[in-house]
């Protein structure tokens, strides 16, 4: 097996006892086909056992693992090394509270997913005996890439308005959102819209497009913003220009 | 002991200088001033109009002017530029769903780009070129 | 020490953990619910599940084929009277998600797509392309975030649990971000903490998956049942262990050997079906113990390839097609493309068998019921005794759901006319905990090193409780493992701060795996005979006269733990011969 030996540059916080952040240097051996984050458990395990990060699943699905990577938001376990060369740096994701070395705060992420109301408020309640609600491939197409979603909060970091005005609702949050009104048994786009149709909700995103092009699960949220940015105009368009267009 | 977080603040000024795709965006947003200028020249077009045809003539001239010449040639390429980004993020903005599958991305752009193209046509030949 | 006071207290926000947590909050909303887990919710590794998810719901199915499937599947060591409960409650959860908007796949007609699983006779797994887990766990945390009576403590670490006047009554757990402890006073416990196949080194389970809910239990005294059957997964990706779902060989991929022979027929799952014809129950869809065991047997005969990985079988997938491939198995194209380069549509993927599932936990019975009142358990941690000694791909992620569901309604029922706890007598216990993390935090002559010897226990595990056993590496383990439980009292911390101090919580969860490993190391070398996933080299029978029985293994502090029995409830299967050798007579 190839090995090769990489340098880290990882910003080390520990508020106990330090003011402010510092980067500290690390040489480690590694494999060629490792990834960041194999890289920082062997740092872990064999260097210094007080590097503090997440990380779970190793194979890019529950989202633990963002961090910057040489200045991009990256999962660390889908970061390979083969794409780096020289010092690589590594910082907690952009825009969120370091609580310490890569671990950052997503409080304000999972409040904002809660805002959106990401669960199927039904169009007409049925109950459990009457079977499933019918569901053709088609209309299962229709949201299922904005059901992707692991929460990985990579779009937040990558998202400049994010970072400029925290209100902002997001990508994620509000994709999720668009998520749950184009499926077919939800009925709730109305109440989901008092926060999506908002200055911090859709009408913050300037459409840099950033967030999509980080998405680790191809996503697209930037692609879900827009269509929501159409939907929220048509409705509006409906309710002042059309006479007796109230929706 | 409790915590303490540190807060890594967003440079309000410089923040675009981080990562070649904010300057991309930037230079995106930048040319928006060039469109609007060219908006305001043309409300002077029309005000001269109404003025009388010697007010007309004189603001036509100016139009010829070198500096006229180079700031509505920034325009055009400012507009172009602004058109493109515009028609490729349709394909974003208004996915079209045919059965279960989605048409390519490429063919809703490349067809906002087609009826740009034979409206440029259209309005051409009625400005009287061909 | 700040107190916090809750009618149920749920460790563990995965599968089982937010079911249960939306069962109690659904059944009374006046009930003040504490879910605590070590990670955010959606990072608990129910996420990584691929395959689906199974349950009776086409015409041509039926309860009793799913019954003989699992118990068979199980060796006989499922107790029927589980399974049975199980298998009618499988499609109303099911369905039950399909209402919370889980993405399922879909037939043409809009009604939910099913595909095939080994050792199912039917096609009956409900699936969301090969991402079913992580639909299922993020439907269920997305559809909680609607019930107010559930308070999350998220990245709280949960520690010991809280037992006075003879039943369970809280939790201890350290605020992850603040290293601050807390007592949660409950009047009963769900313990939803998940697997522990992180005491192997080889492994497709998450960081995560550590046993702290089993060996909580466990020190509690509540007995681990049947943790000697550890589940190897057939296709796992040779370098990190990634899985490979099921369902690859489900939608049709062969397993090949060197000499690009299906070899599966060569033992007991032949004779070979047409390829890219997948029959249900036969060759590839073989049950995971056989198919795993099967690679052992070729690695002793030197048909395995030669990778530099190790030594590897292949997975062969390419006649699926593209299109096939790109709608029913993205993840798995993702997957091996990234980590092995290996683009599965152009070639075949080297993998070999990886420790995938516990099937044995924390003994619960069929209402999710742990001996110890007031504890109840559900998950990949409780042993209900369902999947017996080898678990059928697709019926945990369902088990999550019955069984999540059903310790929510157990413990209603146990706590209604309670009277109020001794909270003097829970502060006292309490401060035991404060006293273990404070001993542990203060200790200047340690002389053991956490990663040391956490890599002596899974070299341990790997080597002597592997696919197949005998008595010498058994004892060798025991004794092993037994020697690395004395030598954790002397780990050496080396980061004393209190803010997301990792390094406190790998020590902790080392100790977790080290009284689970101990459970399974005991269970195996005590059990004499070869049933699903516990095969011996010494012992290659099963043997019903003696060994139709739960192992029940009680933790006896620092000295090697009781082993006693519990029979296993038949009620209408008697052990019979598990047959996967097709339909062709
Ligand atoms: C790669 C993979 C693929 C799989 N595919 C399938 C499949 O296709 N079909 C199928 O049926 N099954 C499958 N399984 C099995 C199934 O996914 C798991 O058994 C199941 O998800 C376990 O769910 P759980 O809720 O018990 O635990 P988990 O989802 O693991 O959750 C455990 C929870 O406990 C918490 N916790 C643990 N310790 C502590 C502590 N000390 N303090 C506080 N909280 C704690 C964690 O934070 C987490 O929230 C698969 C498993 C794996 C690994
Ligand atoms: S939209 Fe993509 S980048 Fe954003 S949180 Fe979800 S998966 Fe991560
Ligand atoms: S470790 Fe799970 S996404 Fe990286």
């Amino acid at each position: 097996m190839k090995e090769r030996l990489v340098q880290l540059e990882v910003l080390r916080y520990n508020p106990d006892t330090d003011t402010e952040a510092h980067f500290q240097r690390y040489e480690v051996m590694c494999q060629e086909e490792w990834v960041v984050l194999d890289a920082l458990n062997k740092i872990k395990a064999d260097i210094d056992p007080t590097l503090n990060y997440r990380w779970s699943c190793h194979m890019a699905v529950c989202g633990s693992c963002g961090m910057m990577i040489n200045g991009e938001p990256k999962l660390s376990c889908h970061a390979f090394l083969r794409a780096y060369e020289g010092v690589i740096r590594v910082e907690p994701l952009a825009h969120f509270p370091v609580e310490r070395d890569l671990v950052t705060a997503p409080d304000d992420f999972m409040e904002k997913l809660k805002r959106v109301k990401p669960y199927i408020i039904p169009k007409e309640k049925k109950p459990i005996s009457e079977g499933e609600y019918k569901q053709t491939p088609a209309q299962l197409m229709k949201f299922r890439q904005y059901s992707m979603c692991i929460n990985c909060m990579l779009c937040y970091a990558a998202c400049p308005e994010y970072g400029l005005t925290p209100d902002f609702i997001g990508p994620a949050a509000l994709t999720l959102a668009h998520r749950y009104n184009q499926d077919s048994r939800d009925g709730g786009r109305k109440e989901r819209q008092e926060v999506v149709a908002t200055h911090e909700g859709v009408w913050e995103c300037t459409f840099v497009g950033a967030c999509s092009e980080v998405c680790p699960a191809h996503v697209d949220p930037a692609s879900a913003l827009q269509q929501m940015k159409i939907t929220s105009s048509i409705d509006w368009i409906v309710e002042h220009l059309i006479p007796g267009g109230k929706s | 002991m409790s915590r303490n977080p540190l807060i890594r603040e967003v440079p309000p000024t410089s923040w675009y200088f981080r990562h070649p795709r904010y300057l991309r965006y930037m230079s995106r947003e930048i040319t928006s001033i060039f469109i609007g200028a060219y908006c305001v020249l043309l409300v002077v077009g029309l005000q001269r109009l109404s003025a009388g045809p010697a007010a007309w003539e004189g603001f036509l001239a100016a139009l010829k002017s070198p500096a006229s010449v180079v700031f509505q040639f920034l325009c055009l390429v400012a507009a172009v530029y602004h058109a493109a980004t515009w028609f490729n993020a349709t394909q974003k903005a208004m996915p079209i769903q045919i059965g279960e599958d989605f048409v390519p991305g490429n063919l809703i752009s490349g067809a906002h780009y087609a009826a740009w193209a034979v409206l440029s046509v259209v309005v051409l030949f009625v400005a009287g070129v061909f | 020490m700040e107190t916090i006071t809750t009618d149920v207290a749920i460790i563990g926000a995965g599968g089982a953990g937010l079911r249960a947590a939306i069962a109690l909050a659904e059944t009374d909303p006046t009930l003040r619910i504490a879910l605590i887990s070590k990670v955010y919710p959606m990072r608990s590794h129910t996420c990584a599940a691929e395959g689906g998810a199974a349950g009776v719901i086409k015409p041509d199915d039926s309860f009793d084929m799913h019954f003989d499937d699992t118990v068979g599947g199980g060796d006989w060591l499922s107790d029927q009277d589980c399974v049975e409960y199980f298998i009618h409650e499988a499609p109303k959860e099911l369905l039950q998600l399909e209402h919370w908007g889980c993405p399922w796949n879909r037939e043409a007609d809009g009604s939910v797509a099913v595909r095939p699983f080994g050792g199912m006779k039917k096609k009956r797994t409900w699936f969301a392309a090969d991402k079913s887990g992580f639909h299922i766990l993020h439907t269920l945390f997305q559809t909680s975030l609607q019930f107010p009576s559930i308070t999350r403590y998220d990245e709280y670490y949960a520690l010991d649990l809280l037992v006075d006047d003879g039943r369970c009554q809280g939790v201890t757990a350290m605020e992850m971000r603040s290293g601050e402890l807390r007592q949660i006073h409950a009047k009963a416990v769900i313990v939803a903490g998940g697997g522990a196949g992180r005491m192997f080194p080889f492994s497709t389970n998450g960081a995560i998956k550590t046993g702290d809910g089993m060996a909580m239990a466990y020190r509690a005294g509540a007995p681990l049942k049947d943790m000697e059957f550890v589940q190897y997964h057939p296709t796992g990706l040779p370098n990190t262990g990634s899985l490979l779902t099921e369902a690859c060989r489900g939608e049709g991929g062969i397993l090949v050997n060197k000499h690009g022979r299906r070899y599966l027929a060569d033992y007991g799952m032949g004779p070979e079906t047409p390829v890219g014809q997948p029959q249900l129950k036969t060759m590839e869809l073989g049950p995971r113990d056989r198919v795993s065991q099967a690679y052992w047997h070729e690695l002793q005969k030197g048909n395995t390839v030669t990778t530099q990985w190790g030594e590897c079988v292949l997975l062969d997938m390419r006649h699926l097609g593209e299109k096939k491939i790109n709608e029913r198995l993205p993840l798995v194209r993702e997957l091996a493309e990234a980590y092995l380069g290996v683009d599965i549509v152009k070639d075949a993927v080297p993998i070999r068998p990886v420790v995938h599932y516990m099937m044995g936990g924390i003994s619960t019975n069929t209402a999710a019921a742990t001996p110890l009142p007031g504890l109840f358990a559900a998950g990949e941690c409780a042993c209900v005794s369902l999947n017996g000694a080898n678990r059928l791909g697709s019926n945990s992620l369902v088990e999550l759901l019955v069984f999540g569901r059903r310790a929510a309604l157990s413990a209603i029922e146990h706590i209604q006319g309670l009277p109020a706890g001794n909270a003097v007598a829970l502060n006292a216990q309490a401060e035991k905990t404060q006293q273990r993390i404070g001993d542990l935090l203060s200790r200047t002559d340690g002389t053991e090193s956490m990663s040391g010897l956490r890599k002596e226990m899974m070299d341990t595990m790997e080597k002597n409780v592997g696919i197949y056993r005998t008595e010498e590496g058994l004892q060798e383990g025991v004794s092993k493992i037994h020697e690395l439980r004395q030598r954790y009292q002397r780990v050496i911390l080396t980061d004393k701060s209190s803010v997301f101090n990792t390094d406190l919580f790998q020590v902790l969860e080392l100790g977790s795996m080290l009284d689970c490993a101990e459970a399974v190391t005991v269970g195996a070398l005590a059990r004499k005979e070869s049933r699903g996933a516990h095969q011996r080299l010494d012992y290659v029978e099963r043997d019903d006269k003696n060994f139709l029985c739960h192992t029940m293994v009680h933790h006896q502090g620092l000295d090697v733990p009781r082993v006693d029995y519990l029979d296993v409830v038949i009620t209408k299967s008697p052990p019979g011969v598990r047959d996967y050798s097709g339909d062709h007579k």
